[in-house]
């Protein structure tokens, strides 16, 4: 009789948990993001002042023990608004992308898996938004559809889509002549129930780590319209925005741009990071150990 | 009854505008609860043939031509959504690696009741319940625990027991099992021949077994089609193949199989190689290696004939007997 191998029952996320303990720049990634999300969450309680209360006295004054990171040109509290705007780019970040995922999921699907002028025509549609830098098309959008914080976060998901169709697209062509797909088909399986019951969840994988390193992307398209005074209006501070001010005063008030300029880069690191570990841990070549 | 009646099948695919036939003149019968055996060499088109029947991907872009006759009624006249009902529930089909053949991200179990769930209506626990007693009369260890585990974990000959589930568990009326047990090593594969021989006896079911094993053959099948580069050269019950072996290249198949006892220095190989798609000979595909070529194999393509033995072969050292 044949004898089944025997395994160690691990639940999944206690194998994956393993192999991150392993890897200290995912660590470092990590717990970079759980800081960012924290912060964004519990954003009002952490803000020892309000993020818009303006304070005449107060005007650019460089970091202090009651302001300790400084205040901006209307004497508010630099601090306050760089925490406040961690929400506002995870936020953004996190929406942007799963608008990216979504479309960039469903036209690599239809063109991986049905082939031919569809793909063609998709696959055409992609390469070109993909041939276009994402700040252009960011910028086209906002000005369709105006500037505020949703239009922004809709014109990046519709600029960076065209990655994920690629990935997806890649992914279901090499595995629609899988055997076990032919399997499925001689069960008599339907058109939809190989696509998303058994191809999509095959290929979901390295969507996940470009989803990841993605959202870093867009935090970085987010400031870029708010540098250009596109993304969230006044006074909601947005990163970008708040470094654009700055530059106004970069010799006198070097703080307004620093500090939301540091908190970015933490922030954008911090998902490079994590993304590059899941790489590392979500590799097939790297697999046999589960 | 034959309740498959395969005749006259041909494949053929557009390659860079010039038609290819991979596979041509394909006629067989077969009747219920009986096993019959596809034999030749890679690339005679025992895959094709079998994806043929069922209608499978590695014909898209292919035209069909012939008639395959599954209770009376043309598969290939069928439509998709037609053919799509059909497919593991009156026919299923055992793909050739069991390694490749299941889903990675699914429980095994699960996969199974998949298939049960497309054709059956039946709730959820008893689906369950039905999926192991199945596994478990495939003598599958602790089918409950198997159940719950992913393909990777499980040996190569549980993985096939699983495949052989997933294409029993609707009961179908004919398995077309497609080199079941290539990827298995000896001793997995008795076991596995065994458990097809007997799912044929006890359920009466078809068994349309592809491999190119001729101990295979020898062991559970009733009839046996020899294939040569895409065309039938030899079919008849099994005995009669066997003990009487009629076309040329049967014989030297049948000799190339090692015996207990034999002397050394006596094995024999058949010349040359099999000729790929495309590169066929004129005539019989099967002349330019074979020893009793004369005239007529280099131009004409022999028919398959019904000889006294019973066998039906298609070769021109007995059609010049017949036409005599």
């Amino acid at each position: 009789m044949v004898e089944i191998i025997k395994i160690e029952h691990k639940p999944p996320w206690l194998v994956i948990l393993n192999r991150f303990s392993g890897n200290k720049m995912g660590i470092v990634g990590t717990v970079l993001i759980l800081c960012l999300i924290f912060v964004a969450i519990f954003a009002p309680l952490l803000e020892p002042y309000s993020y818009k209360e303006q304070n005449v006295e107060m005007i650019s004054e460089p970091p202090s023990f009651s302001h300790l990171l400084g205040t901006d040109d209307f004497g508010r509290d630099l601090l306050s608004r760089t925490i406040r705007g961690a929400r506002i780019s995870f936020v953004v970040g996190v929406l942007s992308v799963a608008i990216s995922v979504l479309i960039g999921i469903v036209i690599g699907c239809i063109a991986g898996f049905y082939g031919g002028v569809v793909d063609l025509v998709l696959t055409t549609i992609a390469d070109l938004t993909w041939s276009m830098p994402a700040i252009l098309i960011a910028l086209l959008f906002v000005a369709i559809i105006g500037a505020g914080l949703e239009s922004v976060i809709v014109a990046i998901g519709l600029s960076y889509w065209a990655q994920y169709a690629r990935l997806v697209r890649g992914q279901i062509l090499s595995l629609k002549s899988a055997v076990f797909i032919e399997a499925t088909k001689s069960m008599g399986a339907s058109d939809y129930v190989i696509l998303f019951k058994h191809l999509l969840p095959n290929s979901i994988s390295p969507v996940i780590v470009a989803a990841t390193i993605g959202i870093g992307n867009a935090i970085v398209l987010e400031a870029t319209l708010g540098f250009l005074g596109m993304g969230a209006q006044p006074p909601t501070p947005s990163w970008g925005a708040m470094m654009s001010n700055g530059t106004a005063y970069l010799f006198i008030a070097p703080w307004m741009i620093i500090f939301p300029g540091l908190a970015m880069m933490i922030t954008v690191l911090g998902f490079n990071l994590f993304g590059d570990a899941l790489i590392d841990i979500m590799d097939v070549k790297n697999r046999e150990s589960i | 009854m034959s309740f498959l009646k395969v005749s006259d099948l041909k494949v053929e695919f557009q390659v860079d505008k010039k038609t290819i036939t991979p596979i041509e003149n394909i006629s067989f019968e077969m009747n219920e609860g009986e096993v019959l055996g596809m034999v030749g060499e890679t690339g005679s088109g025992k895959s094709l043939t079998a994806h043929a029947i069922i209608g499978l991907s590695s014909l898209v872009g292919g035209k069909i031509g012939g008639r395959i006759l599954f209770d009376n009624q043309d598969l290939l006249m069928l439509s998709e959504k037609n053919m799509q009902s059909i497919r593991g529930s009156q026919i299923a089909f055992i793909p050739q690696n069991p390694m490749t053949s299941l889903d990675p991200v699914y429980k095994v179990g699960d996969q199974i009741v998949e298939g049960l769930y497309k054709h059956t209506k039946i709730n959820k626990r008893k689906a369950k319940q039905q999926v192991i007693e199945l596994m478990g009369s495939l003598r599958i260890p602790k089918p409950e625990s198997v159940f719950q585990q992913y393909p990777h974990q499980l040996s190569g000959g549980l993985k096939q027991r699983i495949v052989i589930a997933m294409g029993l568990c609707n009961n179908p009326r004919l398995l077309i099992a497609d080199e079941p047990t290539t990827a298995l090593d000896v001793t997995v594969q008795a076991q596995i021949m065994r458990l097809f021989k007997e799912m044929a006896l006890e359920r009466g079911i078809g068994l349309f077994l592809i491999t190119h094993d001729l101990g295979v053959i020898a062991q559970v099948c009733d009839k046996v089609v020899v294939m040569y580069a895409g065309n039938m050269v030899e079919s008849g019950d099994i005995e009669t193949v066997f003990n009487t072996p009629k076309h040329p290249y049967t014989k030297a198949l049948l000799g190339c199989i090692p015996h207990l006892g034999m002397k050394q220095g006596t094995l024999s190989a058949i010349d040359g190689n099999v000729p790929s798609v495309g590169t066929y000979p004129s005539g019989c595909r099967y002349h330019p290696r074979c020893m009793h070529s004369f005239s007529p194999c280099q131009n004409n393509i022999p028919e398959l004939m019904q000889i006294e033995s019973g066998n039906r072969v298609a070769c021109h050292l007995f059609q010049e007997k017949n036409d005599c």
